[in-house]
């Protein structure tokens, strides 16, 4: 087992949707700074759209919106808890971002006049646009990074980043191929790694049958959180509405547009909305425990053409395997519905508004850490956001390393942390990594699945406090298992901190995410405020309360409540 | 700590007779790391059963030898 060193500028760990833009936009604030991304997958298929994305979610096109309106609409739909100042960049930016994606190659749907042909999922503004040729996003992004030359090292999982003096110095992890040690010195760096995916464990019981990318462990989460950062929202779990055992998007927002909804069995219509909110999954929460289920998005009612064309772009974008799961069990958008279930648990600021703490410069609440994408706290950010955060964070980044100097990681921390690695090894024997997972996301569904109940959550995290001893357990063979191995530590993480924010929160907010039975209204007098964590200088895991920023934009949250139930 | 062995159904299938030793393409973007080459014949072949039956093995096969079937738990 070697050590490899390196150094660079900026470091941005995950070359994702965010991560791959951080790269290519600190390469064009300063051509001459060395910027590297560290991914433990290959970037040209990696996160969340390996395989590309049917459509932009929120997009804010002038003549069609604006970042105003937009901000508002998530302000109603995240209830009021939320830094408007941030979510306003992804209304402001993200057109930019779609223009220079356009000029790379990436094709969106254009109306006969040439004009971005939006479409309603939102409950008020038209902010998705579809990309039904959107399949080659990732390796148009790879394109991109090495036209800027900005360097990739691939295979190389990161598990710690490195603090000095309250700052962020670069990271420490090992490739997951060879087995080697990585240090990386670093100036400035980013964390990109996704949703914290593998937190529940699907109905299926197969661990990585995720509505996410199962490389996306909640690693960013963990080493955020590890380096003394701020986490915001976590107990705004992400929960989705999925085709059944599949567990990917059907997807409503391709489809609705076309005319497909959300019905029961009885093919009614219960919800007035299908954008993704936690109020519009505790309505199909409510009627799969009314007995009117099964949910199913239904386009049985449309016609030929229609439904050839929603096939078209559902089977060849984000998650093309969906024809065939279909095909398999001999049905099809013309004969049936497609049955949904409720998801296991996960975080995703992309979706929801669970993630580490960022600013509207994508700075976390550490110097020199930034975080952008899924994992980084901007309510309801999707790939535009990530896009943008991205940016936002290579940008800042740049000009935040000028004049700054390399410092020496404590060899002490290396040697303890080489030691954390690697101890699955001197073990082959031990534990293997998919039991200790497989138990760790069952009590994850057993305890802290929504509807939260106090005393069951408090099970739970004595569970997942107690955890650490069967990490300790835990048996790898060779580099490949360490990683999954490394992982589940990550995953014990997200669970600690999803209990613990859960019970922090006395209230109930956001619908289904976080639904107390025991405190079941929401209580604006106490909880009008962000709940953030962080590990305290003893190492103990402390909460508190985080006020919400002024708003830039004025909502009246008393009189705008978000409610989709059809009643 | 006493290991058994047991027998899975795997998602991704490789036809060995399209295979080309030589190549690395599905091992290289696989997100998960999970296909290898079998040193013995050099076709390459799911290693580890951690599939989230993405596809880029299947779409950047240069000879089509790999099916990705959804995994046997969710069929």
């Amino acid at each position: 087992m070697d050590t490899q060193w390196m150094k660079t500028d900026v470091l941005i760990i995950g070359g994702g949707t965010a991560g791959t833009m951080a790269a290519i936009k600190a390469k064009q604030a300063n051509p001459e700074g060395e910027v590297l991304i560290l991914e433990k997958a290959n970037i040209r298929r990696s996160g969340a759209i390996a395989m590309g994305m049917d459509g932009v979610n929120t997009a804010v096109i002038p003549g069609n919106s604006t970042p105003e309106q937009y901000v508002r609409e998530i302000t109603i739909s995240n209830d009021g808890i939320l830094n408007q100042k941030a979510v306003y960049q992804t209304g402001k930016l993200g057109f930019g971002v779609i223009q220079e994606l356009e000029s790379w190659g990436v094709k969106f749907q254009k109306d006969a006049q040439g004009e971005y042909d939006l479409k309603q999922v939102h409950r008020v503004g038209k902010y998705v646009l579809p990309m039904p040729e959107g399949k080659d996003l990732k390796q148009i992004l790879t394109r991109q990074v090495k036209r800027h030359k900005a360097k990739v090292t691939n295979r190389v999982m990161a598990t710690r980043v490195l603090v000095k003096d309250g700052r962020a110095i670069g990271a420490v992890g090992f490739d997951v191929r060879n087995g080697d040690f990585v240090v990386i010195q670093a100036k400035a760096v980013v964390l990109c790694t996704g949703a914290s995916g593998r937190l529940g464990l699907p109905a299926s019981g197969y661990l990585y049958g995720t509505y996410e990318n199962p490389t996306n462990a909640g690693d960013g989460y963990s080493m955020a959180y590890h380096a003394g950062a701020e986490l915001s929202n976590i107990e705004c779990f992400q929960i989705n509405p999925l085709i059944k055992d599949y567990n990917g998007p059907a997807c409503a927002y391709v489809a609705s547009p076309f005319g497909a909804y959300t019905a029961n069995a009885e093919g009614n219509r219960f919800i007035s909305c299908d954008y993704w909110s936690g109020q519009m999954m505790l309505e199909v929460w409510k009627e799969l425990n009314s007995g009117k289920g099964p949910v199913q998005l239904k386009m049985t009612h449309l016609d030929e053409d229609t439904i050839a064309e929603i096939e078209t772009i559902l089977w060849a974008n984000e998650r093309p395997s969906r024809g065939r799961f279909h095909e398999g069990r001999g049905e099809n958008y013309r004969t049936h519905g497609v049955e949904m279930n409720i998801s296991e648990i996960g975080l995703c600021s992309g979706h929801s508004a669970s993630g580490v703490w960022v600013n509207e410069k994508a700075e976390t609440s550490v110097p020199g850490l930034y975080a952008a994408g899924d994992m980084a706290s901007v309510p309801h950010n999707y790939m535009i956001g990530a896009f943008v955060f991205g940016m936002l964070a290579g940008t800042n980044a740049v000009e935040y390393v000028a004049g700054l100097d390399h410092v020496d990681p404590d060899p002490e921390f290396l040697e303890v942390e080489k030691t954390r690695i690697y101890a699955p090894l001197t073990r082959p024997s031990g534990v293997p990594h998919t039991q200790v997972e497989y138990k760790l996301r069952r009590l994850v569904n057993d305890y802290l699945q929504p509807p939260k109940v106090d005393n069951k959550m408090e099970i739970g995290l004595r569970n997942f406090a107690r955890y650490h001893e069967t990490l300790d357990l835990m048996g790898a063979r060779d580099p490949h298992e360490l990683m999954r191995c490394m992982e589940v530590h990550f995953i014990r993480d997200c669970a600690e901190m999803a209990a613990r924010a859960s019970l922090y929160r006395r209230e109930s907010r956001w619908g289904l995410y976080h639904y107390r039975v025991d405190y079941p209204d929401k209580n604006n007098d106490e909880w009008f405020c962000h709940v953030n964590l962080k590990k305290d200088d003893s190492g103990n895991m402390v909460l508190f309360k985080r006020p919400v920023e002024p708003y830039i934009v004025e909502v009246d949250l008393e009189r705008e409540v978000y409610d989709v139930a059809v009643r | 700590m006493a290991l058994a062995t047991q027998r899975v159904d795997v998602p991704v299938i490789v036809d060995e007779s399209k295979c080309l030793e030589k190549c690395t393409a599905c091992i290289e973007v696989c997100p998960l790391d999970v296909l290898a080459k079998n040193p013995e014949t050099g076709k390459a072949y799911m290693k580890y059963d951690e599939c989230w039956f993405c596809l880029p093995c299947e779409k950047e096969c240069p000879t089509n030898a790999i099916t990705v079937q959804i995994p046997f738990l969710l069929r």
